[in-house]
């Protein structure tokens, strides 16, 4: 059977757009870094590490052994997992797995990105399919937009419900000195943001952004004399789809992967009322719109109910189950870290590290990572060993 | 020796050129273009566990992971299911060079299949596109056609 794992540390650079100051192997090395100072070890003490990011964004094919300065993993048990926008997500379950499974002890997950070494939109579009979908794809803003679309005519959301989630986050970012966005908005700044394929504007949607995180996983025994409080994996989920975009969306029944990762989870984690006993959350959520649609795929609310919940104030930092202290997806996006990021703002929850964007008490916290066509991961950490 | 350090320039090193592939249709991707050569009409493939038409026909059913083989005829025309008119610019991988904007991205059930088809919708007034509305395939005159998604030009609403 498998082995308790907890998070021991965590380390992210400080994000900006464009980071011309280091290259990609340079700017993991500061992540890594940072993490090791905050579990108090040593790259000596690294058993295995886990690195992904996005194919085709940097150019780089075999990142696992390209990387190896950056991430400490010379002549180490190292490989790279990419999974789209999950990787950063999968790269995290990877590395529990590692430590789970009872082979290592100390494993550190890395994501990155440097968006700004390439186009993002033309670099997203070659994971589409080059046969069928590539001629009429567009890059992630017009596939989120069509769900979009879908969502408002099933249950009549505006687009100023949406511009709601923007403005929670890009305010969040303002208590998190890594988040890349750090200038307050508002509904109208939203509202008035240029229309880059409707309904999502330039204000409802991420950045491009160049950044790196690093989290390490130790081992039950070895994860308490590292730090007092672990942030302890209570589970881990995973549902992804199809690579043709006809297949993998069904708007009628809403985001199936992440309905059937997160029903997993709670499962494992023992929840039953996810808004109830789930302290914080930090969501994969790419564009405004997801911040009113996956919260019902979540069950922290009912279908249809994501923008009364959301308007409600429950999704607020002193709300019921405050959604993206760190600020999200809409203020940092280097992509194959983005859900590393939400795994690891997680754990500074639960670790009770997060300074101006600490919730209080937060002993569970639940972090998910969404990728290309509508799949899914979740990972939820607690407080207590499992 | 000393070296300058202070050029206050930070350096990239720029690649701009194509590179070539070539992917295989398979089978009944390949049935799928010819049809639409010849018939002017889409199919698709039936599975035989879950019964799902599934248009671009393919070899095996995802879910069930079972192969198929009954080619399903059906129409020019479908739904739209969901739609985005595209706005900005950005490069396509497919040539190169920017693709024309604005074009509208359209997921379409096409009539007798279960899954969505993606392609462009002949419209960008976004006031006048509505999920649920009918559409029809326009196709390329014959002798343009090259067996490729762009033998399809666009899908016109027609109500």
């Amino acid at each position: 059977m498998s082995r308790p794992v907890g998070i021991v540390g965590t380390g992210q650079t400080d994000h900006k757009s464009h980071r011309p100051d280091v290259n990609g192997r340079e700017m993991i090395r500061e992540a890594v870094t940072r993490a090791l100072e905050d579990a108090e070890l040593s790259i000596k003490d690294i058993d295995a590490i886990v690195i992904g990011n996005m194919d085709h964004f940097e150019s780089i094919n075999y990142v696992d052994t390209w990387s190896v300065e950056g991430s400490g993993g010379v002549m180490k048990p190292i490989m790279k997992i990419t999974t789209g926008g999950t990787t950063g997500a999968t790269v995290a379950l990877a590395a529990y797995y590692h430590v789970a499974s009872g082979l290592f002890d100390r494993v550190l997950a890395i994501g990155w990105e440097k968006n700004s070494e390439s186009d993002t939109t033309a670099a997203i579009i070659t994971c589409s399919d080059p046969i069928w979908d590539r001629f009429s794809y567009s890059g992630a803003i017009p596939s989120l937009a069509t769900e979009a679309t879908a969502y408002m005519k099933q249950y009549g959301a505006t687009q100023e419900d949406a511009a709601l989630i923007a403005v929670r986050d890009r305010n969040n970012a303002l208590n998190n000195p890594h988040a890349h966005l750090q200038r307050p908005i508002t509904v109208d700044d939203v509202m008035n943001s240029p229309m880059l394929a409707y309904p999502i504007k330039l204000l409802d949607v991420c950045p491009r952004t160049d950044g790196a995180c690093a989290v390490v996983f130790a081992a039950d025994g070895v994860a308490q004399k590292l730090t007092k409080q672990p942030a302890w994996v209570k589970a881990g989920s995973v549902r992804h789809t199809f690579t043709w975009f006809g297949d993998s969306t069904d708007y009628d029944r809403g985001l199936v992967s992440l309905q059937r990762a997160s029903a997993e989870a709670y499962k494992h984690a023992g929840i039953t009322k996810p808004a109830e006993e789930i302290d914080v959350a930090e969501l994969y959520l790419p564009y405004t719109y997801a911040g009113l649609k996956w919260i019902e795929d979540l069950g922290f609310c009912g279908k249809g109910e994501g923008a009364k919940f959301v308007r409600e104030g429950n999704t607020d930092m002193n709300g019921k189950i405050p959604v993206n202290p760190s600020g999200g997806v809409i203020s940092t996006n280097c992509i194959g870290a983005t859900a590393l990021l939400r795994v690891a703002e997680a754990a500074i929850q639960v670790m009770g590290k997060g300074g101006d964007r600490q919730v209080d008490g937060a002993k569970t916290a639940l972090a998910t990572g969404f990728g290309g066509c509508f799949w899914s991961d979740v990972v939820i950490l607690g407080a207590q060993k499992p | 020796m000393s070296t300058e350090r202070n050029y206050d320039e930070q350096l990239t090193v720029k690649f701009t050129y194509p590179m070539p592939y070539r992917w295989s249709v398979g089978e009944h991707g390949s049935v799928f273009f010819n049809e639409i050569k010849k018939n002017r009409r889409f199919v698709g493939v039936r599975c035989p566990s879950c019964g799902m038409v599934y248009v671009p026909p393919r070899r095996v059913c995802g879910p069930c992971f079972r192969e198929l083989d009954e080619i399903v005829p059906l129409t020019d025309e479908g739904t739209i299911v969901a739609f985005s008119t595209v706005n900005y610019p950005f490069l396509d991988p497919a040539t190169g060079v920017q693709r024309p904007i604005p074009y509208t991205y359209g997921y379409i059930r096409l009539d007798g299949a279960d899954n969505i088809f993606s392609h462009i919708i002949n419209e960008t007034d976004v006031s006048k596109i509505q999920v649920g509305m009918k559409v029809k395939a326009v196709f390329r005159e014959p002798e343009q056609m090259q067996g490729n998604i762009q033998d399809i030009k666009h899908f016109d609403i027609i109500g």
